[in-house]
């Protein structure tokens, strides 16, 4: 009992020298907090592999039953005689409103974040940046909510504009025989970016606020103006923290669940015409399909969840490699 | 820039002040000119047009007058109130309806009254269950997240510095902030009523909740714990203090502001979160205050963001159905309680703040 041994160390009288006088002494107490926090922390390990091996362990029996390759079929009929089911659309379509999401939320959240931080009065800025954070709070139903009733309707118009003078593109033409309601992947993207603005533009807002101070005003002095300064001051400084928070955002966009579900229309199509209807994310079909599902259904949800935890762990772990090689130039 | 010669002026030419305005002002006027001689019609079109000349003209200008450099500094500065622009317009108008059509449905009665026995298309009942089974899941994931989350820190900060044990927990700890809430659902549906075999309950939806907010805890409190100072430590440890009263006594006290900051956004996070309590909880129409109800009949709770998914798809897309009136006014009521959260958080941070 090595906890008793320490005891009476600690509890030897004065007369006698400390045992130790080299550090502070480890008491009972020292163990028992130490070793709680320490399960505290292993916890995250235990969580972490606990998602993994469950979701595994729960959707091997789908995988099993799955009479076609899990990874190319398009369709989601777990419960058809011959069960049949792929994550291609899921993917697919995971992938188009993410980006789209990025491509329209990144530009902007660097705008916002510089606006606050260099071009905005300050008494302004503070304010601002309170609006911001607080919008990264609002919860991410009710921007389902306002898109599928608000946005998707007066969103035809720029459907139609898109398509007529940038149809030749390809992704933004609109064929005619498509039913015109905006359940689209492109309102979904909007949704997504929508959602992700906040998110990513706080993070920035942090990260340019820590930009030396001496190295803008250097810039500044040297005659610099305010683009030039921004160029060679903020945003090499800021790019690694930018991208970081900007993965962030994908990750919370590729998990969305019911702002999406609300809009996509759960087609499992397979295209690029981003302003039809159509689209189905990993998130969207688990939240359409659970209610209704078979045991047989809910395991094959499992295995689509867990092929969304690989991607948003991919996904993290190139944020993270990023960050921390920032950190080893540093 | 370079046409300048020295002695003549050492300042370049500049633009005056009233420029960009002149070039809105010179671009609309073209706009609408070009609108009235050609067949382009349209509010999209007006808008774009609008916006390229006024670049294009300003750029010009600038170009001419104040040279590249400045000309590029003009552009770039433009695409910066742009962007603001484009982006506080969405969300302000997000706020203003969820406030502006959730307001008339909010009422003492929809406050204090269940969906029990009530008609779901019809008018009447409310989301006082909801709010009930909101703040219950939300408070017991926060009561587990919160004490496991700090003692985590502790760990990560006072004892593991840079030991390998701890960089691996750190490392997935940034794994964990990006786990999709519907992962974290899907797994607790896996262990807690698959191979467990629990029924629905609201403490099923406060242990996906318990995932989310984990990490988010964790890392706030690491963060303050690393702007205690040094200095605090060693001279408790000066005075024979044992580390763990050092920590508790000395360095969570001087930390304490921060922590319960990061605690009460973790909440507020977690309290808007819908897809793992659709999976995990279920609904119900009764007011149910026991959220430990998996024992064998099932006896699920609801929550705001289940109720406002509920009452939308009751609603199928009416908007003058009672049911999309209450899908409003729940969605005012929750982002109330989350701004609220959030409000507190912030004052909390504040006050502390200023008294260091």
């Amino acid at each position: 009992m090595p906890d008793l041994e320490t005891a009476t160390a600690v509890a030897t009288p004065p007369d006698k020298a400390p045992s130790s006088i080299t550090g502070p002494a480890v008491r009972p107490g020292d163990r028992v907090f130490r070793g709680t926090a320490i399960a505290a922390g292993s916890l995250v390990l235990l969580v972490m592999a606990g998602i993994a091996g469950f979701l595994i362990y729960k959707a091997i029996p789908a995988l099993d039953k799955d009479t076609t390759n899990f990874f190319t079929t398009q369709v989601w009929q777990p419960d058809a005689v011959k069960p049949t089911f792929g994550i291609a659309a899921l993917l697919m379509h995971t992938m188009i409103t993410g980006l789209l999401a990025m491509t329209l939320a990144v530009p902007i959240s660097i705008g916002i974040a510089l606006f606050i931080n260099f071009y905005a009065h300050r008494r302004l800025a503070s304010g601002l940046g309170y609006i911001v954070d607080l919008l990264a709070a609002v919860p991410s139903i009710v921007y389902g909510l306002f898109g599928i009733t608000i946005l998707a309707p007066h969103l035809h118009g720029l459907v139609d504009w898109l398509s007529k003078y940038f149809g030749w593109t390809g992704f933004l033409h609109y064929r005619p025989d498509n039913i015109p309601n905006s359940h689209s992947d492109l309102t979904g993207g909007i949704v997504l970016a929508i959602m992700i603005l906040p998110i990513i533009s706080s993070l920035s807002r942090e990260v340019f606020r820590q930009v030396p101070r001496d190295q803008i005003e250097a810039s500044l002095a040297l005659g610099a103006t305010r683009w030039e300064m921004i160029r060679t001051a903020v945003l090499p400084y800021g790019r690694s923290g930018v991208v970081s928070a900007s993965i962030l955002g994908l990750g919370r966009a590729l998990g969305e669940t019911l702002a999406v579900a609300y809009i996509l229309s759960s087609t499992t199509d397979l295209n690029f015409h981003i302003t039809e209807t159509g689209g189905i994310t990993f998130a969207s079909n688990i939240a359409n399909k659970y209610n209704e599902a078979s045991p047989l259904g809910i395991n094959a949800l499992i295995a689509s969840g867990l092929c969304l935890f690989v991607i948003t762990l991919v996904v993290n772990l190139v944020a993270q490699s990023i960050v921390r090689r920032k950190a080893g130039e540093a | 820039m370079s046409t300048t010669v020295a002695g003549v002026s050492l300042r370049g030419q500049k633009l005056p002040s009233w420029a960009p305005i002149g070039c809105a002002v010179l671009a609309a006027l073209l706009t609408l000119a070009i609108f009235a001689v050609s067949s382009v019609s349209g509010h999209a079109e007006f808008g774009v047009l609008l916006v390229s000349l006024f670049i294009v003209i300003q750029t010009a200008a600038s170009f001419f007058v104040e040279g590249r450099r400045q000309a590029k500094n003009r552009l770039f500065t433009t695409f910066v109130y742009g962007a603001f622009l484009a982006a506080m317009v969405p969300l302000v108008f997000i706020l203003e309806t969820v406030v502006s059509k959730g307001i008339g449905g909010i009422s003492g009665g929809f406050l204090s009254h269940s969906m029990f026995l009530i008609d779901p298309s019809g008018k009447g009942g409310g989301a006082y269950h909801a709010i009930v089974g909101t703040l219950e899941q939300g408070l017991i994931a926060g009561l587990i997240a919160a004490p496991l989350g700090i003692l985590a820190a502790i760990y990560l900060v006072e004892y593991g510095r840079r030991a390998p044990f701890a960089r691996v927990i750190s490392f997935f700890v940034d794994i964990m902030v990006g786990v999709p809430s519907i992962v974290a659902g899907l797994f607790v549906y896996a262990l807690w009523i698959l191979v467990l075999g629990f029924q629905k309950s609201g403490f099923a939806g406060s242990l996906a909740l318990f995932i989310i907010m984990m990490p988010l805890v964790i890392r706030s409190t690491e963060e303050m714990l690393r702007l205690v100072p040094a200095e605090l430590r060693e001279a408790s440890y000066a005075l024979g203090i044992p580390k763990w009263k050092t920590i508790l006594r000395i360095v969570l006290p001087s930390a304490i502001g921060g922590i319960v900051t990061g605690v009460m956004l973790g909440l507020a996070r977690i309290m808007g979160e819908t897809a793992p309590l659709l999976l995990l909880v279920g609904g119900n129409s009764k007011i149910n205050f026991n959220p430990f109800s998996f024992g064998s009949t099932p006896n699920p709770q609801m929550s705001l963001p289940t109720y406002i998914n509920e009452q939308f798809g009751i609603a199928t897309g009416n908007p003058d159905a009672p049911a999309f009136h209450r899908a409003w006014a729940a969605a005012l009521t929750l982002i109330v309680i989350v701004m609220l959260l959030n409000g507190v958080a912030r004052l909390i941070a504040h006050l502390t703040r200023a008294r260091a």
